[in-house]
């Protein structure tokens, strides 16, 4: 791998940046893997990457059906942030978060991560007594979270609609000083090229047609590129889940809906942390090229087209007004959508289904950009061992069963 | 300065109208009619602004939305709007306009020096530094480097833009002349049009263009079409933009209109005909970007229609024959000109025009604009050059409606796929370019051929492709605002960044604010060039609303402020509010939280007391009323709630739960039982609807509809509750005849003649009515009430006070004091999940393994030490001298004025079993002491509630 | 914006409507004779089918449940009909 730093970009220059090579090695399949990760998005490249890294199981390939980060990977609004309601998820999503504190020196490949502070805006006193509850849960399993007053959500959003006109003024909220914001496609690319250079296989325009079942175990994937002999399968193909494990007879609790995002003309800094807003619905942040990136709720109407709808199109964006009316000056530059997928709890699915050897990490739903090195890694563990790390394990589909939901807008009445 | 102003051209500006504007505080003038980019650009001015990560300074390139280059902030009076397009931005007096991205402003920006250091800065350099530090200790200088314009945070846009729908037989995209023949055409046989455009007059190229069809002069054909479709029922629209194609054949578009708020349409077409025109291509050769370098196609417009000239001396350089007018009109304009055409066998320029064949321009000079043109091995002098690289068509609204692209190699454009959606698409959007084809083919939409429109300006011959060139020397931009170049594409391909999209977002190509419209195609060809692969095998990205940016505010319309989740609004909003009430919101509905004046906790206190000693009145209205009438009325409760109804007596009422199928407390209220087969369901104020779907569904999927109705009459009637040990007093000082209720009776009778009922059912754990009229009587009964009140000293509740009351007896409120995995039994209601065998709602979920866990969080009551403060809502139940682990946490927490200490609610691990017993509690790492006690702490015999 | 059609109602925008659930789910009962697995298919599991989809759905203006057949790729509405035996 060459190493990219401050110096290699200077020697480069220097010879014309002509030396580049390829951040990742295009692969062709193989005949046989010990694992294969389906997906080319952020958490099946993690995957791929800490199985060889952190289980030094290095011949795998990851398969992905078009160019690798291109679904929701490529798609969100690229928040990071641990602020949860229950211990589970708690601990699921700060050890992605601590893995993303050190990823961008990990992977040699800057993610951008900016931990600029995340406000959850509550308007009620019922909603503020809620913050709360979730504050004081984030404090007791460890995690940096504090209520905050109008006061002091009105000096880090200053432009906050605080006017007597307003429907929904900001009473205060969570705050979360270590949640912020990172550059999606850097996360899959660092994540690409640091395990293509432990020799995984990232093999693009690869769609998996059939899994290969025998004796109740898996023993490869059948591909538009050839067969391909594996043990082990982990997938991590968001709203295509459900259709892969189907074919192994295997309902999932998923739903699939389109989530858009919006982005508006670049504007010199003026929002400086990541708010969402309780009344509204709707949350944005700023990116570093000045463009404000805005996310809602999902399209309502079940779906696995990557279009966007107009209805919900109004409700996003009429609530980023309300929260801040100057911004009516700006314009929509851009605007697309993911679908995700949806689980009745909202929390992920991550564990063994069906045959020996199949495990799944999907239903992410809205939420899945700031888990990926969780994902990943967690993923990563279940293919190298066969069995749970103990936090993947109440994610597991057996929760269903037992009624053990993990259930954030039900604990919290906030949902992801 | 080399921009000048023709004295005749420019059709489209009024010289007897001077406005004065400024631009980066110098001042300037231009007449009305021009636009922005017009008046600066006949005043001589080069620079406009500078680009973004380089700091070069940038020229004009266009005339509409594709500007890449002329992005302005624009201040008129107490209006500001960032990022403004200075060729869409038309001239007002007064205005005052700013570069972007440059300071102090675009002639001298002090980060100019940024493009000495182009080379350690090339495409996606920030993915391979700044991994030293965290990144946040570079971030801050990056962010104020970037951005465009500036957001005033003073100025507030109004929420004026109104949502219209329209639905129109047939709409017609774009007016310039396939747009207009098509109209034409469709009319004549018998459609009624919606013709939209987004300039502020129709015509399209001909504006600019000009030329007779039909043998009339272009402007009189294009009003005869314009009457034609308005007498024919049609609409013409200009200043209309034409964003988004949605679902089920839904498109928005943007409407302009002077003086009056823009407006977002959502516009329903039988069949739609796209005509959207092409977008003219740069030539890429080494400083394509230095100011003076412009579009032909735009320099046209701003000659003919605003007589703002480019040059004094003009160098063309194209390969194709549609440049060819140019040259003509500028020399015309007393312009000198110079034709490079790329092609050996390029057709004649007019006389007196010095033509340049087969020769290709290698680079641009000059520093800060253009002074000359490097050709084969020659230099020329000019002060001006004006490009064509061929067009794109604007297939974006096909392609958001879902049509699919062919790579069209003789005409070197991607074109609609026939077949692959529903529009028709003709003209120039159809690759199909030149006057005569443009009428041709939009004609044919509709028309015969032999109708055809014919015009004096003959078809162009064939063009030259053009594509950037990896050997040549020098840096070639790619997209001019973003700063990328041909080296840039190459980087990305050698790293791997190949397909269009990973391009894309390495190297930040075409995501610039005019959306990738000069740059976008560039990028392929740029790509397929330094791939050695065919733009077909290349592809492209895809296309998604909005084909232009659109004002948020457009989108977002009207639905702000008291319309964004418009609050539900009380009948006796009005007498509360006389009797001075304090309004909050609650559950979506905006209701009285206390009355008076001073400090709401001191009033609350006095209101609840006040309650427990006389009496005191709440709004109730807001609480569901559902009848169920039927013979299988009661059988539908049955299923629906967790406790039984069917066996409930006419004229009495019981509390029950409704369980979702996963076992969770969904609401909580009383039934009453009216008459044999007629219910009333009572569903807290913001789970109406739900509780009403949940019974249908039940109704509709179990039960005969014959059987059972449903009807939600919450809206018709008003509810006051009267509570407190001289509740029954004040009913008869209002005159108020009570037939003689026992706790939990419900009857109707009649006040002022109009139904009155009247439910003996507390919420408070005093003796309570619950009186109910129809809303036209309700201020009637305020009145009486309000009297009686006032004899016996009692007072209003608002809201708050009542949260007290009800928590002092450990009533619950679902939603507050359970979450969404409380269960019944895990509020103390054990009997119907032991005992009843019949199936209901929710019940096989009350037997999982969860469900019969020994450790669930239960409804208990906690009680501080004597003289403490009450705990806060929110705060973490703990084990004492344990583990700091949350138990669950205090769902509601008050001071009770009753008996005179706090009081809270908590969902507590087994709590129902640890009732005495000590345990902790944390808040923002403060931690208190606290006795799990039982839930009700107010007569827990129950003695007020039955006496 | 896409158009549904209630089958009492009409054309109607997909404002109007709520999914609630994929058809062919029939209640397991009586609860006692009900695994743990048979009930949680019950209530959580589908297929989220990519391409043709029956589904109950919603009309909130007159609270009727009707049976809607779709697309969900390309989200063509193939059929809207009342619920089995009911009129309309």
């Amino acid at each position: 791998m060459q190493k990219y730093s401050a110096l290699s970009l200077v020697r480069h220059a220097l010879s014309g940046h002509k030396n580049w090579r390829p951040a990742w090695h295009k692969a062709s399949p193989k005949e046989g893997y010990d694992a294969i990760v389906i997906g080319g998005g952020g958490h099946g490249l993690a995957t791929a990457y800490y199985l060889a890294k952190q289980h030094n199981i290095e011949k795998v390939a990851v398969l992905e059906r078009g160019w690798i980060g291109g679904g929701n990977t490529g798609r969100n609004t690229t928040a990071v942030r641990s602020n949860y309601f229950w211990p589970e998820s708690v601990a699921l999503y700060d050890l992605s978060l601590r893995l993303y504190e050190g990823l961008s020196r990990e992977l040699n490949f800057n993610v951008m991560l900016s931990q600029r502070g995340m406000l959850i805006a509550a308007h009620t006193p019922m909603q503020m007594e809620i913050c709360n509850r979730i504050a004081n849960a984030m404090q007791l399993n460890g995690v940096d979270g504090e209520l905050m007053t109008a006061e002091q959500a009105e000096k880090v959003v200053p432009l906050v609609n605080q006017s007597a006109g307003a429907r929904y003024k900001c009473m205060g909220g969570i705050w979360q000083g270590r949640a912020g914001v990172a550059r999606h496609d850097a996360v899959a690319w660092g994540y690409a090229r640091a395990a293509s250079s432990l020799g995984v296989d990232i093999i693009e325009n690869c769609e998996v047609l059939n899994l290969i079942i025998e004796g109740g175990a898996v023993t490869g994937v059948e591909t538009n590129l050839g067969t391909l002999k594996t043990e082990r399968i982990g997938i991590a193909a968001a709203g295509a889940t459900p259709g892969l494990v189907q074919q192994v007879g295997c309902d999932l609790p998923i739903h699939t809906y389109a989530l858009q995002a919006f982005v508006s003309e670049p504007v010199k800094p003026c929002l400086d942390t990541v708010l969402l807003y309780l009344g509204t619905g709707t949350y944005l942040s700023q990116s570093d090229k000045g463009e404000m990136v805005i996310g809602g709720g999902l399209d309502r109407v079940p779906t696995h087209g990557q279009r966007g709808n107009l209805p919900a199109q109004e409700t996003v964006l009429s609530g980023m007004l309300e929260m801040f009316p100057a911004f009516g000056q700006l314009k929509l530059l851009r605007q697309w959508a993911g679908v995700v997928d949806v689980v009745p709890d909202s929390s992920p699915v991550i564990g063994p289904v069906g045959p020996e050897g199949l495990f799944i990490n999907c239903g992410w739903g809205t939420g899945g950009f700031k888990a990926i090195p969780a994902g990943g890694y967690l993923l990563a563990h279940l293919l190298a061992t066969g069995d749970h790390h103990e936090i993947s394990r109440p994610f597991d589909l057996d929760r269903f069963t037992k009624g053990r939901l993990i259930d954030e807008a039900a604990g919290s009445g906030i949902a992801h | 300065m080399s921009g000048w102003r023709h004295n005749s051209l420019g059709s489209e500006i009024d010289r007897s109208d001077e406005l004065s504007f400024t631009f980066d505080g110098q001042s300037f003038t231009g007449f009305e009619g021009d636009t922005v980019a017009s008046a600066l650009l006949a005043s001589g001015t080069k620079i406009f602004g500078r680009s973004f990560k380089y700091h070069r300074p940038r020229g004009l390139w266009g005339k509409g939305a594709e500007e890449p280059n002329a992005i302005l902030d624009v201040k008129l009076g107490s209006v500001h709007a960032p990022n403004q397009r200075a060729t869409t931005t038309f001239l007002q007096d007064g205005m005052d306009v700013y570069s972007v991205n440059a300071a102090p402003d675009a002639k001298h920006d002090r980060f100019g020096f940024m493009d000495r250091f182009h080379r350690f800065i090339p495409a996606g350099f920030y993915y391979k530094t700044f991994m030293a530090l965290n990144w946040m200790s570079y971030e801050p200088s990056i962010r104020r480097m970037a951005g465009l314009g500036k957001v005033e945070p003073a100025f507030e846009p109004p929420a004026d833009a109104a949502h219209v729908d329209m639905n129109c037989d047939l709409l017609v995209i774009g007016a310039g002349p396939a747009g207009l023949s098509a109209a034409k055409a469709a009319t004549h046989s018998g459609r009624k049009v919606l013709l939209i455009d987004d300039a502020p007059s129709p015509g399209g190229s001909l504006r600019w263009r000009g030329g007779e069809i039909d043998g009339q002069p272009w402007l009189d054909y294009v009003e005869h079409v314009c009457a034609l479709v308005r007498d024919a029922g049609g609409q013409v629209l200009s200043d209309t933009t034409l964003w988004g194609a949605f679902d089920h054949g839904m498109f928005a578009a943007w409407e302009r209109r002077q003086d009056r708020p823009d407006r977002h349409l959502r516009i329903r077409a039988n069949d739609v005909v796209l005509a959207a025109g092409a977008i003219e291509r740069p030539l890429w050769f080494a400083n394509n970007d230095v100011p003076g370098v412009m579009s032909v196609e735009a320099a046209m417009y701003h000659l003919n229609c605003h007589g703002a000239v480019a040059g004094k001396k003009i160098l063309i350089a194209t390969a194709n024959d549609l440049a060819y007018p140019a040259a003509t009109a500028f020399a015309n304009a007393g312009v000198e000109v110079t034709l490079v055409d790329s092609r050996a066998d390029a057709p004649r320029t007019e006389d007196g025009i010095e033509q340049i064949k087969g020769e290709m321009l290698k680079s641009a000079i000059g520093s800060p604009t253009v002074t000359g043109a490097t050709i084969g091995g020659r230099e020329l002098s000019c002060d001006t050059i004006l490009c064509s690289g061929g067009y794109t068509p604007s297939v974006h609204i096909w392609c958001q409606a879902g049509g699919k692209l062919d790579w069209d190699e003789n005409r070197d454009v991607l074109v609609p796929r026939p077949g692959t959606c529903s529009l028709k698409v003709v003209g120039a959007a159809n690759g199909e370019f030149g006057l005569a084809q443009s009428l041709r083919s939009g004609h044919l939409s509709f028309g015969r051929d032999d109708e055809a429109p014919v015009s004096d300006i003959l078809p162009p011959s064939d063009q030259m492709p053009v594509r950037p060139d990896p050997s040549l020397a020098g840096r070639q931009w790619i997209d001019m605002q973003n700063d990328v170049t041909l080296k840039d594409v190459g980087i990305a391909a050698r790293e791997g960044y190949k397909s269009v999209e990973h391009l894309k977002r390495y190297t930040t190509l075409g995501m610039a604010t005019d959306q990738g419209r000069t740059s976008n195609f560039a990028g392929l060809a740029a790509m397929a060039a330094v791939t050695g692969k065919s733009i077909a095998e290349t592809g492209t990205t895809t296309y998604r609303p909005p084909f232009e940016p659109v004002p948020l505010a457009v989108i977002a319309g009207r639905r702000r402020g008291e319309l964004f989740n418009p609050l539900k609004r009380l009948s006796l909003e009005s007498l509360h509010q006389k009797a001075g009430a304090r309004f909050r919101e609650y559950g979506g509905w905006l209701r009285p939280s206390v009355y008076g004046v001073g400090d709401e906790q001191a009033l609350t206190q006095d209101e609840a007391r006040c309650a427990r000693e006389t009496v005191g009145i709440f709004d109730a209205s807001p609480l569901g009323k559902l009848e169920i009438v039927g013979p299988k009325a009661a059988e539908l409760l049955d299923f629906c709630g967790y406790i039984k109804m069917s066996s409930l007596k006419p004229g009495r009422a019981r509390y029950g739960f409704m369980l979702s199928e996963s076992g969770i407390v969904y609401d909580d209220g009383v039934v009453l039982c009216l008459e044999n087969e007629r219910f009333i369901v009572s569903a807290s104020s913001s789970h109406v609807d739900g509780v009403r779907f949940r019974l249908e569904d039940a109704r509709q999927d179990r039960f005969s509809r014959d059987g059972v109705a449903i009807h939600d009459v919450t809206q018709g009637l008003a509810t006051l509750t009267v509570t407190g040990p001289m509740s029954r007093e004040l009913l008869s000082a209002s005159g108020i005849r009570e037939p003689d209720l026992a706790h939990m009776d419900v009857a109707e009778t009649e006040f002022n003649d109009q139904l009155l009922r009247i439910a003996r059912i507390s919420f408070t754990g005093d003796r309570s009515y619950e009186l109910s009229v129809p809303v036209r009587t309700a201020g009637e009964l305020h009145a009486r009430l309000a009297d009686g009140l006032k004899k016996l000293g009692g007072c209003w509740l608002g809201l708050e006070a009542v949260m007290i009351l009800r928590a002092e007896k450990g009533y619950i409120l679902v939603g507050k004091d359970t979450d969404g995995n409380t269960m019944p039994h895990d509020l103390g209601w054990k009997g119907p999940r032991e005992k009843r065998k019949d199936e209901y709602l929710g019940k096989r979920s009350l037997f999982n393994t969860e469900a019969e866990s020994e450790n669930r969080r239960q409804l208990v009551g906690l009680q501080v030490g004597d003289g403490e403060t009450p705990l806060v809502a929110g705060s973490h139940v703990i084990p004492k001298n344990r583990k700091r682990q949350s138990m669950g946490f205090v769902t509601s927490s008050y001071f009770s004025p009753s008996m005179n200490r706090p009081i809270a609610l908590a969902l507590v691990e087994s709590g129902l079993s640890r009732i005495g017993e000590k345990l902790a509690c944390f808040n923002d790492n403060e931690v208190r002491e606290v006795t799990v006690v039982s839930p009700c702490a107010f007569d827990p015999q129950g003695e007020r509630l039955n006496g | 914006m896409q158009l549904f059609r209630c089958p009492f109602c009409g054309l109607r925008n997909e404002t109007e409507f709520l999914f609630a659930v994929e058809a062919g789910h029939p209640r397991p009962e009586p609860a006692e004779s009900v695994s743990d697995e048979e009930w949680a298919r019950y209530l959580y599991l589908h297929k989220a089918p990519k391409g043709h989809a029956r589904e109950i759905w919603l009309h909130v203006t007159c609270g009727e449940y009707f049976v809607l057949d779709r697309n969900t790729i390309t989200r063509e509405v193939l059929s809207s009909e009342a619920l089995p035996g009911i009129e309309t």
